[in-house]
């Protein structure tokens, strides 16, 4: 019986969730190895119930074409899956994910990608000319059919050159298994997960993506139901059983779809209270109040830190009261974010800069012009 | 006595602090250090622990008498119910800062983040003492039920940012906060009022301030040039009518 014994008395359990990431603003292509080396020294903020990347600049040949990171739990969700990407789209390659096999990964589905361009189809052009929907809608159309209509088939990630990989394990085991040291990108965000009130699955670990957008997040959306309802007005619909989710959705939402800038969608998802809002003057109390008014059901509540990318740059955000940790550094042309001020010292040891942002308040970085 | 932490896991790393403890170290140095949790944890002997590198969060939580030294800055929840004993962080410190400290110093020479002595508290004896000599964020002294808070503003690497932030104090119902020169009254909660200093409380914020001012090599006449005020909450149970009314 002594055997069974665990080898410690866990009388707490200490996983809270972490994540980090970096940009270099000119657009310096970084190793998987140095996003894996910050993410890992914050490894007990996990309970090996997920772990995933984002990586941004990562396929250069091909980034023209939209990169369909796909996940299978089947081979027929892979069979009517890829029947459904032929007939919807010019695939200019497919080929599998590489992975590599590790003790610590235990039944991973099946993931392939394929760089792909819509087809000017019938319903293509119907799309376009009557709906007057745009090509990154018809895309965002395709990724909901295909989480939502075929079973076990999910749409890791669907932006151009860059790709999410997510997984069940501590974030150095996903890396591994996914081959991350091999790939190389000038925007890289982690997250080491402890999933609290949804399950530990694949598709339920960080980050949550549509198109380039890709969300790492630390908390609890507490207005899940609120957000979720609103999303599926606009025809976004939740399939990954997490809170996340809507982030990334209300982010394409109110920036691609609606032309918030990043400042004023931050300013949605994390809106200033009431009576903050009744000191400042006139003009911002008319702007933020109308964006109460408009996005209230945009807004997020509940604790959290989150990082969200693009082709465009690379925000961290905190919920108003700064419920969730938050830390950013600043070297050369890098900026870098994490839950833990060690987790970026551990990649940059003496940075020029290290600070905490106010709640509420994005720190916003775009890569220079010309870089992508 | 000096430990290399350079990937030493916390628990491991934290096991060799307690040992060199436990056979009687003095002083204990340690080098390398970056993110590892607990750090001097519940260290109930008068021990001096420096610190070179960033230590993780929860730095010196109960501790009982030992004095911890961080060269670098601080996380999160550094001295958490903390009992006595001193820590002295040479940087900038997270937040949650002194959160239920019941004795003991803190003393960080830059800026504090969000609830910075959240529901600290005292009792005859026992009185914390948590001095931040940069600027901090909101809520800062959050449910504080005793002790003393010193905020200075003096020393930041943010010079744009406010002193203090929102909701200052709310839920205070004991203990006292000393600022250094002006406070936003439009950031305080309901719960507290600014008062002026009296004669012993000049006297006794002096002697706070020494002792910081020593641990940080600085001019104890140069923080002391510029008045303080004092914040103190209005009621002794700010709360006590908010879900049953009572009876006056």
């Amino acid at each position: 019986m002594n055997r069974l014994k665990p080898t410690h008395n866990f009388q707490k359990d200490i996983s809270n969730c972490g994540l980090t990431g970096f940009i270099s603003k000119a657009g310096k292509l970084v190793e998987g190895s140095v996003i894996i080396k910050s993410i890992s020294l914050m490894h007990d903020r996990g309970n090996g119930l997920g772990g995933g990347f984002a990586a941004y600049g990562i396929y250069p040949d091909y980034k023209e074409f939209f990169a369909f990171h796909l996940m299978y739990e089947n081979g027929m969700a892979l069979q009517l899956t890829e029947e459904y990407l032929e007939q919807n789209f010019h695939i200019e390659q497919e080929e599998d994910i590489p992975t590599r096999r590790i003790a610590a990964i235990a039944n991973p589905p099946v993931f392939k990608r394929y760089f792909a361009k819509p087809l000017e189809t019938a319903e293509y052009r119907e799309a376009v000319e009557f709906k007057k929907m745009t090509l990154e809608d018809v895309v965002v159309h395709h990724v909901m059919r295909i989480n939502n209509e075929i079973e076990g088939a999910f749409v890791v990630s669907s932006g151009k050159n860059m790709g999410a990989f997510k997984g069940v394990g501590y974030p150095e085991e996903i890396a591994e298994f996914f081959r991350l040291d091999e790939y190389k990108g000038y925007i890289w965000t982690a997250h080491n997960r402890f999933p609290t009130n949804t399950p530990g699955w694949w598709g339920g670990a960080h980050p949550f993506t549509l198109l380039d957008w890709s969300i790492v997040h630390n908390g609890e959306i507490s207005s899940y139901g609120i957000n979720k309802r609103y999303l599926e007005m606009y025809g976004y619909l939740c399939t990954m059983l997490t809170d996340t989710e809507v982030v990334a959705y209300m982010l394409d939402l109110l920036i691609r779809k609606h032309g918030l800038t990043p400042e004023l969608a931050s300013l949605a998802l994390a809106s200033p209270f009431w009576d903050m809002i009744d000191t400042l003057p006139e003009e911002e109390q008319k702007l933020l109040t109308a964006i109460r008014q408009v996005y209230g059901c945009a807004l997020l509540n509940g604790p959290f830190a989150i990082l969200f990318a693009s082709n465009e740059g690379l925000i961290g955000l905190n919920d108003r009261v700064k419920l969730r940790p938050l830390v950013c550094a600043e070297k050369d042309d890098f900026v870098y974010m994490a839950s833990e001020e060690a987790a970026i010292r551990e990649i940059c040891s003496t940075p020029d800069r290290v600070w905490t942002p106010r709640g509420g308040e994005p720190v916003i970085t775009k890569l220079n012009p010309g870089v992508v | 006595m000096k430990i290399d932490a350079q990937g030493l896991y916390y628990r491991d790393l934290n096991e060799k602090i307690r040992a060199a403890v436990s056979a009687g170290a003095d002083r204990i140095e340690l080098v390398n250090v970056n993110g590892q949790y607990f750090i001097g944890d519940g260290i109930n002997r008068p021990v001096t622990i420096t610190i070179k590198g960033v230590p993780g969060n929860d730095l010196g939580a109960f501790l009982n008498g030992a004095t911890i030294v961080v060269q670098d800055n601080g996380q999160d929840n550094i001295g958490n119910t903390m009992n006595a004993g001193k820590v002295i962080v040479h940087g900038h410190a997270g937040d949650v800062l002194g959160y239920g400290m019941r004795g003991g110093k803190v003393h960080i020479l830059k800026d504090v983040g969000y609830r910075v002595g959240i529901h600290m508290k005292s009792y005859n004896e026992n009185k914390p003492v948590l001095i931040a000599g940069g600027k901090a964020g909101d809520f800062f002294g959050e449910y504080m039920a005793g002790g003393v808070l010193v905020l200075l503003g003096m020393f930041s690497d943010n010079p744009d940012k406010p002193k203090h932030g929102f909701r200052f104090g709310t839920g205070m119902h004991g203990g006292v906060i000393y600022v250094r020169g002006e406070v936003d009254e439009t950031k305080l909660s309901r719960e507290v009022g600014i008062f002026e200093l009296s004669k012993d409380d000049q006297a006794e914020l002096q002697e706070y301030l020494k002792d910081y001012c020593r641990d940080f090599k600085l001019d104890v006449k140069e923080v002391m040039n510029e008045k303080f005020v004092k914040i103190l909450p209005k009621s002794k149970r700010p709360y006590g009518n908010m879900y049953c009314p009572m009876p006056r």
